[in-house]
């Protein structure tokens, strides 16, 4: 069986003892698969699964494995799993180009380098010179685009989506879709979208599951 | 590793001297103190108390006052919440509790007994012309055998603190879509409150109002200077017993520790009583449908009463202001004859060696205060372990436990250990009571920081230690600035720690202050009163301003 | 000069090796006390007293290097309980407190519980000045013999104070102060007992009660106390009702009651400093209008002296303050009304002509009564009366609701 991208093996997560959700899934590189459900089935709790967050009560049976490595026995920052959320959250405290630094593999050697690199991609979202910016002070498209290419940046091996566009308005949404999506492809990531809109489903073209609760 | 031993060290910090403590003081109650010759237990301490004619008053002042005190001060809060909330006239109020809450103990009585005096500010700004008194009355005001003069003392710093841990509770009770609900039903702004939000947040602010209890109940330096002598109320008594030349009252001091201690006990489980028909009372009172209960003069009163309360602090801190720089001041002259600056000239030199004494040992104990604080929380996100509601008892255990039943046995056996008569020592003995302060004031906004952002962060790659020092913390800099502010204010304010376990060779200002508060110079209680509420207001001007200072371009971190 | 730089040499080693001071032989007392800090325990209730306090350790460390920390206390007893407290957990050596301001009740405690180092202070070069023929109070406080055990450094004498702007004739007898309660009530008041100025003021009242005065040099256990103390108790009950806020309430010390004379609040105060009064007017504490007087048939003295505990740190260093605290400066100084107004334990006929010129010199004060006006100064009684007199009084009127 091929063992790149991300699988999800019979993958159960139990809130105490009882199980709550439950998925067997594999998405190959540049594919979205879309899961969806009512609210409380456990869609973020999945999620937090895959990035190695679950909250304490919860535990989870199963395997996960990314390009053929085991992610349950790596601790979160080791799992190399992108995720954006509903909210920016963008550090406050941090200026834009602070913040797409953050999470720039250390590979990358050296402040005029590291700052070079950082210059690179706020161009290639079209936000040139906005390095010293304070972040509350961009538009919630330029936020939305600055947070996609924070967790770019840092090279991730998988994309996890939870409900990244819901916040945006009708105009922005189809545009920053358009933009993760075909990064994702571009890249070849293996990219796990939630949501509870079918037009962000649709315009993924990719397999669509709905989830249902277990009790 | 090392951060799992956090809340274990902290604990163990925080409670092993009180527990020590309590060791060392209750053992002489039983007969045990081998440098007296009591080698054998019995219950000679016991009569030796029992047989003192003012123990049936001095209990009952105890008990009376500390629950009146707390009461009262309930009863006010809850008003002024119910009634103010949300509103325009509360967002002052919110900015007047820092300063309020700024003004040591010590301080705040000292202003009031000025102020309340029948030869106090009021009475020499009212006579002659209104009283006609051209010497002042013979009225028992101050020191007053019921203690009222020391309740009104005690409940003009115990609002503001339980008006600080009401409105803290109150976001999780989501106030304002209950109100609209119940004022959509008809009920008044105030009843509606109390009916539907009150007993949600009981809960959450019991314990702060068990301490206030316990504190009202068995304070000595508010007592001393605003409660009556005739007898003292029962911990002023085993102070003076514990200091008598006759060292046979150690005996007898010891077993009023331990009674202190037991009213303490006592007056707590009769509150929870209280509380439980309270309860049966709301729940017949919220049945019957009363929609409006004069809640046009209870939203009076509590402004009244609450400006009042407020307006005391602040013009008694005035007045001390003014007689530090006041020449010959008689009465009924209702300002000084003379303005001069020699009060400060001449003793404000003397004040910078305690000044900078109280700055080190506040600066170090909150520190390390803070240290511990971050640790364990940090630890429990860590670990993932769940505060119940028995860990904070825990932290509630050494305000609950009155400051005179457990400080002379822990001077004793630090005496025993060697390591006492130090800074170093009394660091750690204020540390016992501003640990609890700061994990409270800081507790909630740690634990509300938003855990999305630790979740991005670790998917970006960084480690929880590199979230904790680069995203936590920064994020939470106004927070720890405030609880440190806070800290610090608990630590200035103490005085039977720092006279006991210092020997005396370690001089606060406030220390210094009670001692020269016994020669009556108004100049110079004025002085003291002024620098240690300076002191303690700086560092919260600093909490406020840093944070300002240092997210100055960044909008984000100043609305939050 | 050789043997006395051996027998310097091996007395400073054998100090060093632990063995106490010995104040006969001074030199190496002050080789000894040079660089030592001295922990001084003094009540700094008073304003007046801590700045001579201050200017007393400043001379000390100027003229020999000894360093002196004035722990200010607002009760003797607390640093009682301190020597008690070290003595408890066996710190038999280099203890908080190297000197203590001490006398009567707290002296005869720490004596009686072996809490002091000694015999020194009749060995002080300084003690030859001393006045011991003339005040008696200086070998015997309150009739408990020092034994050396403590060194005196100021006389105290009891005086009355009143503004005469409010008070043109004050009485000056016992009876006649009770009349004139009765007729203006709510004007008089003193320390609570067991404040020590309380207490003396009864001993005072009780002195012009008593029969036969030489009955309260003796222990109280060995009189018929109740006898003794009937009129005492009988003037109290109809004065206590006559007092500022009627008995229930009290001032807690004696400098308490300048404050409430300069609040209008009373009009005449009971006092142990003879130039308390004068002090207070030179920092406007007190208006110029306030004199002081003594009552007929004369007032209780006694000595404030200073003691050693046992365990101190610094007794070489203690010895030395105690000395200068003896010396003609130090003792003009403490006289000096703008100073302190304390009297002095010096015989002056003992002093050289230019000492005695210091004391000469002194003005004394408008408020302040000159030595022949104090007149003779009554001794104390034994302490077990003022135990007694406080617990009765306690339980009398300490408790009064």
């Amino acid at each position: 069986m091929n063992e790149s991208g991300l699988i999800l093996d019979k993958l159960t997560i139990l809130r105490g003892d009882a199980p709550l959700v439950s998925l067997d899934l594999q998405i190959p590189p540049g594919e979205v698969v879309t899961v969806m459900g009512p609210s409380g089935v456990g869609k973020s709790t999945l999620l937090a699964a895959i990035t190695g967050t679950l909250a304490p009560g919860f535990a989870l049976r199963g395997g996960i494995r990314l390009d053929g490595q085991d992610l349950t026995a790596l601790p979160p920052e080791a799992r190399h799993v992108g995720i954006l959320f509903q909210d920016d959250l963008l550090f406050p405290h941090l200026s834009v180009g602070a913040n797409l630094a953050f999470g720039l593999n250390a590979r990358i050697k050296g402040r005029a380098a590291r700052r070079a690199r950082v210059e690179e991609a706020l161009a290639e979202i079209g936000l040139a010179g906005f390095a010293e910016r304070d972040p509350a002070t961009l538009s919630g498209g330029q936020k939305a685009r600055v947070a996609l290419m924070r967790m770019l940046l840092s090279e991730p091996h998988a994309l996890l989506l939870d409900e990244p566009f819901s916040r945006l308005d009708a105009a922005l949404r189809g545009q920053i879709r358009e933009l993760v999506f075909s990064r994702a492809r571009a890249l070849g990531l293996p990219t796990l979208l939630v949501t509870h809109d079918a037009a962000d489903a649709a315009a993924a073209e990719g397999r669509v599951i709905e989830l249902a609760a277990l009790d | 590793m090392r951060l799992r031993y956090a809340p274990a060290l902290t604990l163990a910090l925080m409670l092993g001297p009180v527990l020590a403590g309590l060791a060392g003081t209750l053992l002489p109650a039983i007969g045990l103190f081998p440098a007296l010759g009591g080698t054998a237990p019995g219950l000679a301490p016991l009569k030796a108390l029992l047989g003192w004619p003012g123990l049936g008053p001095a209990v009952s002042l105890s008990l009376g006052t500390g629950l009146a005190a707390t009461a009262l001060s309930l009863v006010l809060t809850a008003l002024i919440v119910g009634s103010w909330h949300g509103t325009r006239a509360f967002r002052w109020l919110e900015a007047a509790l820092s300063p309020l809450l700024s003004v040591p103990h010590a301080a705040a009585a000292f202003g009031i007994a000025f102020l309340i005096a029948p030869s106090g500010w009021i009475s020499r700004a009212l006579s002659p012309w209104a009283t006609g008194w051209t010497r002042p009355p013979d009225l028992l005001i101050v020191q007053d055998p019921w203690g009222l003069a020391m309740t009104l003392g005690l409940v003009t710093k115990e609002l503001p603190f339980l008006l600080l841990m009401t409105l803290a509770a109150l976001p999780q009770a989501q106030p304002r879509r209950s109100l609209t609900v119940a004022q959509a039903l008809g009920y008044g702004r105030l009843t509606g409150w109390l009916k539907v939000v009150l007993p949600r947040i009981y809960a959450q602010i019991r314990l702060p109002v068990y301490a206030v209890l316990a504190y009202s109940m068995s304070v000595v330096d508010v007592a001393l200077i605003l409660g009556p002598n005739t007898p003292p109320p029962l911990a002023v008594q085993v102070m003076r017993w514990m200091t008598d030349p006759d060292l046979a009252q150690r005996f007898t001091a010891a077993a009023g520790a331990t009674l202190q201690l037991a009213l303490v006990a006592g007056a707590l489980g009769l509150w929870r009583l209280g509380e439980g028909a309270a309860a049966r009372l709301g729940r017949a009172w919220v049945a019957q449908g009363c929609r409006r209960h004069a809640d046009g003069l209870g939203r009076r009163a509590a402004l009244v009463l609450g400006a009042l309360s407020a307006g005391a602090v602040l013009a008694g801190l005035a007045g001390l202001a003014l007689w530090s720089v006041a020449g010959f001041w008689s009465f009924p002259d209702a300002l000084p004859d003379t303005l001069t600056l020699r009060p400060w000239l001449r003793h404000g030199p003397e004040l910078l060696e305690p000044a900078l004494d109280t700055l080190l040992i506040a600066g170090a104990a909150t520190a390390l205060a803070l240290a511990l604080t971050l640790a364990c929380l940090q630890a429990e996100q860590r670990f993932g372990l769940t505060p119940g509601a028995r860990s904070l008892w825990l932290l509630y255990l050494p305000l609950l436990v009155p400051q005179i039943a457990f400080l002379p046995g822990l001077q004793t056996l630090a005496l025993m250990a060697g390591a006492d008569m130090g800074r170093g020592a009394v660091i750690l003995g204020h540390l016992v009571f501003v640990l609890p302060y700061v994990f409270l004031s800081l507790g909630d906004p740690f634990r509300s920081w938003d855990r999305r952002q630790a979740t991005i962060a670790a998917a970006l790659g960084a480690g929880p230690a590199r979230i904790f020092w680069t995203l936590r913390l920064p994020m939470l800099l106004a927070p720890v600035l405030t609880a440190a502010a806070v800290g610090f204010a608990v630590s200035v304010g103490q005085y039977l720690p720092t006279l006991l376990i210092g020997a005396g060779r370690v001089q606060t200002l406030t220390t210094e202050a009670v001692a020269l508060a016994s020669g009556g110079d108004r100049r110079l209680i004025g002085l003291y009163a002024i620098a240690q509420t300076a002191v303690v207001v700086l560092g919260f001007a600093l909490a406020i301003a840093a944070p300002r200072l240092v997210w100055a371009n960044r909008r984000g971190m100043r609305a939050g | 000069m050789l043997k006395r730089l051996i027998v310097g040499l091996g007395l400073s080693l054998a100090s060093a090796a632990g063995a106490a001071p010995d104040p006969k032989n001074w030199d190496a007392v002050l080789e000894e006390a040079s660089g030592q800090t001295v922990y001084w325990n003094a009540w700094g209730g008073s304003t007046a007293t801590n700045d001579f306090i201050r200017w007393a350790g400043d001379q000390v460390q100027a003229r020999y290097g000894v360093t002196v920390e004035h722990v200010k206390l607002s009760d003797t007893a607390d640093a009682v309980a301190r020597v008690l407290a070290e003595k408890t957990a066996g710190k038999d050596e280099g203890g908080a407190i190297d000197l203590i301001w001490i006398n009567g009740a707290n002296f005869a405690a720490m004596k009686e519980n072996g809490l002091l180092f000694g015999p020194w202070a009749e060995d002080l070069p300084n003690w030859r000045y001393v006045d011991v023929a003339g005040k008696p109070a200086v070998t015997s406080d309150f009739t408990v013999p020092t034994d050396g055990l403590e060194s005196p450094w100021a006389m105290a004498q009891v005086v009355f104070y009143y503004d005469t702007a409010r008070l043109p004739e004050p009485p000056k007898s016992m009876p006649a102060l009770l009349g004139w309660a009765r007729a203006n009530p709510g004007r008089f008041t003193f320390p609570q007992p067991p404040d020590f100025l309380g207490t003396t003021f009864m001993k005072q009242a009780l002195y012009g009660m008593v029969e036969d005065p030489a009955l309260l040099q003796q222990p109280a256990e060995d009189v018929d106390y109740d006898a003794v103390t009937a009129p005492l108790w009988a003037f109290l009950e109809e004065l206590t009702p006559n007092l500022w806020r009627q008995g229930r309430a009290y001032p807690q010390t004696g400098p308490r009651q300048i404050q409430l004379m300069a609040d209008g609040e009373i009009d005449l105060a009971i006092s142990f400093s003879p130039g308390e009064a004068s002090t207070a007017i030179a920092n406007d504490q007190l208006p110029d209008t306030v004199r002081t007087f003594v009552l007929d048939g004369g007032t209780i003295g006694n000595a404030s002296f200073v003691a050693i505990p046992y365990n101190a740190n610094a007794k070489a260093g203690a010895m030395v303050l105690a000395d200068f605290l003896l010396s003609p400066e130090a003792q003009a100084r403490a006289q000096d009304p703008s100073v302190l107004g304390y009297g002095t334990v010096l015989d002056l006929a003992k002093l050289s002509a230019e000492d005695r010129a210091r004391f000469d010199a002194l003005e004394l004060g408008i408020a302040t009564l000159s030595p022949d006006e104090l007149g003779p100064a009554l001794p104390e009684p034994h302490p077990s009366w003022m135990t007694r007199i406080e617990a009765d009084w306690q339980a009398r009127f300490g408790t009064a609701q």
